[in-house]
């Protein structure tokens, strides 16, 4: 248990018990939501109807209400598709890739990570449907017997393939999150008291019991799951890649894509837990739980997504030139200067050099500056799937089919409004839901908790109850350098480390936290 | 029958697998453990077996993958062998490249989906099934071991109670079920 390294910074910061760990993670639900939170979804749910009218309007006119023309007729719908696909995969990343790599700082994360993958792939899936000429018999998609001689789908199509592989991502990531939020529904059922919260959360929670048999199968489950989820990320946004990929359009028709997109798609979606998390953790004051070095860990995983979206942006150059097909050079060159190379050039910027400077530890430890940055990337990552959509097929084999491309306000109104919803969405999560992995962040307290790590553990309280200062007489942890003790009053224990301007808040924030749950 | 049941509750997940070391050794059959988070190494000292929800998983998934083949054969081989685009359409195996995506996503939804719905009703976790854990604190920080004396034949309740007596204990409950 007491084996970790040394240099390891501790990932729960303060004087933590597993009280403690409860307390601060099921407070936003037991408590009254803020005023900010009632702004914050009333905002979000103006942008939602906002979006519903625009979309019943599209269906009801037809899709010419959408900026197309015949020559670009995959333009903001499919680039948003693309968009929120790729934001989605984040949060799969953190909670099975990172499960498979032992990474605990994910912990933190991957919960609202994970809601964050389920609602974005929501809005995904909204625009396959609607960006249809006629919705009403979408559901030829599915391969049913039927009264046509049995008229099947052809399983040639990549579009067919994104049908499978979004719904499998989208059923499969729903399981993995809720089988491990249903431990933490019944955390929340076992404490709250009001009779039809009590109710929701047992229905909820399953009737989840906690015993070593189930607990035994747990870990397996989410181990499986998060070993078949692995491959599912990348098979489904290579999958979303094959659209362009498998074309004949010079500028889609690239090898390198199926890769190229899952690393913009895990850049992306780093960058959308940041501008989530950053102000989640401030919101419900988590601060000791999600605190700079678990920041600087996803800027670290945003600079290595970054640069492989670099490389892959290069290695697309270089074939260009290298392949000596004249449309394959044009339809860069024309990124690069023709009409659209300010969308080309705001990608390059946002995606590719502004990564870079996270190399600057000062800079990527920021979390202001972290949080300018995840905006600017997702910006960056919106005008690459623009750029790869558009620019290569408003000009491409025949100068006769030219054409530029336009939105209008329905296009735009239609992306607002998914941003409205997952607001919403986001947002309803955020208050009825633990927002980090309560059993999960207890198994690790004692490994990477700060008390734990200085040698005296057992979490706030604990010595105000045992009503002594001197630690003599608690065996298993003798040789405690008592200097470092004298150092800390009892309640507040300075974390070792961590050389960061957000820690001190929240040790003010402590001893502050511990009187209110005594009183409750 | 009655039966009478003992629950020794703990306030550490460490404490909790001395304790039931300790039980063990004296030959007692510990019935169940009940954690707010799984306690790592207590399935061997309780002789919980390993769970065989992978082997199921793995069984799911490759039934996904021989229904994937034979729908997609039959629908595209053997009903409508039709010329689309060129492909080659006549023989699974000339066609098989653009059948991977769609063998792979239903192998990884039948194995997730078969394997997570198992391991539902295998924990009798359902929507509107009953919590049978015996305190609520087991779910927040409190490690309750439950000593059945039905599984205990050799022992008497006082001397199951003795033996819980000598390790860390912070509480302890009796309970005679009908």
């Amino acid at each position: 248990m007491h084996k970790e390294s040394d240099i390891r910074i501790p990932l729960i910061l303060g004087d933590k018990s597993y009280r403690d760990i409860t307390d601060d993670i099921i407070r936003p639900i037991e408590s009254k939501a803020p005023r900010g939170w009632y702004i914050l979804i009333s905002l979000s749910g103006l942008f939602a109807l906002w979006g519903v009218g625009c979309i019943v309007y599209l269906l009801g006119t037809g899709i010419g209400t959408w900026g197309l023309n015949k020559t670009v007729e995959w333009a903001w719908d499919i680039t948003n598709f693309v968009w929120w696909v790729g934001i989605g995969h984040a949060g799969t990343l953190i909670s099975a890739v990172l499960l498979l790599f032992r990474q605990k700082w994910r912990m933190a994360i991957n919960r609202a990570a994970e809601a964050m993958t389920i609602f974005a792939v929501m809005m995904a899936g909204l625009f396959p449907l609607i960006h249809m000429g006629r919705l009403w018999v979408g559901y030829w998609v599915f391969p049913l017997p039927n009264q046509f001689g049995s008229m099947w789908v052809n399983f040639n199509s990549p579009l067919l393939w994104d049908v499978f592989a979004i719904s499998t991502y989208f059923s499969v990531g729903l399981v993995f999150w809720y089988i491990g939020l249903i431990p933490d529904f019944a955390t929340i059922r076992d404490r709250v008291t009001k009779p039809v919260a009590k109710k929701a959360y047992s229905i909820l929670s399953f009737g989840w019991t906690g015993g070593a048999k189930a607990w035994n199968r747990f870990e397996i489950v989410s181990l499986v799951l998060a070993g078949l989820a692995t491959p599912l990320v990348f098979s489904v946004h290579s999958i979303v890649s094959f659209d362009f990929a498998t074309s004949v359009i010079p500028g889609w028709h690239t090898t390198i894509f199926p890769p190229y997109f899952v690393a913009g798609a895990v850049f992306s979606g780093f960058a959308m837990v940041q501008t989530l998390m950053l102000i989640l953790r401030k919101a419900f004051k988590l601060e000791a739980y999600l605190h700079t070095k678990h920041v600087e860990y996803m800027n670290i995983v945003i600079i290595t997504t970054g640069s492989i979206v670099g490389v892959a942006y290069i290695t697309e150059l270089f074939i260009s030139w290298y392949s000596g097909v004249e449309y394959e050079a044009y339809a860069f060159l024309n990124r690069a200067t023709g009409p659209y190379w300010w969308a080309y050039a705001s990608m390059m910027t946002c995606n590719v050099v502004s990564p870079q400077l996270f190399w600057s530890k000062k800079l990527r430890t920021n979390l202001a500056f972290t949080f300018v940055m995840s905006i600017i990337v997702n910006i960056g990552m919106w005008f690459e799937r623009f750029v790869i959509i558009v620019t290569s097929i408003h000009r491409d084999y025949l100068p006769s089919s030219w054409s530029y491309f336009h939105p209008t306000w329905v296009d735009i109104g239609v992306y607002v409004g998914t941003i409205g919803v997952f607001g919403v969405l986001y947002l309803l999560f955020a208050r009825y839901f633990p927002v980090m992995p309560i059993a999960e962040l207890k198994t690790i307290l004692k490994s990477s908790g700060a008390n734990y790590k200085q040698g005296y553990g057992h979490g706030a309280g604990y010595w105000d109850k045992h009503a002594h200062h001197d630690h003599d007489d608690h065996g298993s942890h003798e040789e405690t350098p008592t200097s470092q003790i004298e150092d800390t009053s009892a309640t507040t224990v300075v974390p070792p480390v961590v050389d960061t301007p957000e820690t001190p808040t929240s040790e003010e924030e402590k001893p502050e936290d511990t009187s209110n749950n005594e009183e409750e | 029958m009655a039966d009478k049941v003992i629950y020794a509750m703990y306030d550490d997940d460490d404490t909790t697998k001395d304790a039931a070391k300790h039980l063990v050794s004296k030959g007692v059959h510990v019935s169940e453990v009940y954690s707010p988070f799984p306690i790592h190494g207590i399935d061997p000292i309780i002789g919980v077996q390993p769970t065989r929800l992978g082997i199921n998983a793995f069984l799911y998934g490759i039934t996904g993958t021989m229904l994937a083949m034979v729908a997609i054969r039959y629908m595209m081989i053997e009903d409508w062998p039709m010329n689309i685009g060129g492909k080659p359409n006549f023989s699974f195996f000339y066609n098989m490249p653009s059948f991977v995506p769609i063998l792979f996503e239903f192998t990884v939804l039948c194995a997730a989906h078969g394997m997570a719905f198992t391991y539902l009703l295998r924990n009798k976790t359902l929507p509107g099934m009953p919590a049978r854990n015996p305190d609520p604190r087991t779910t927040d920080d409190r490690f309750v071991i439950e000593l059945k004396l039905e599984d205990n034949h050799g022992f008497t309740a006082e001397q199951l109670t003795a033996w819980v007596k000598e390790t860390e204990i912070v509480e302890l409950e009796e309970k005679v079920i009908k």
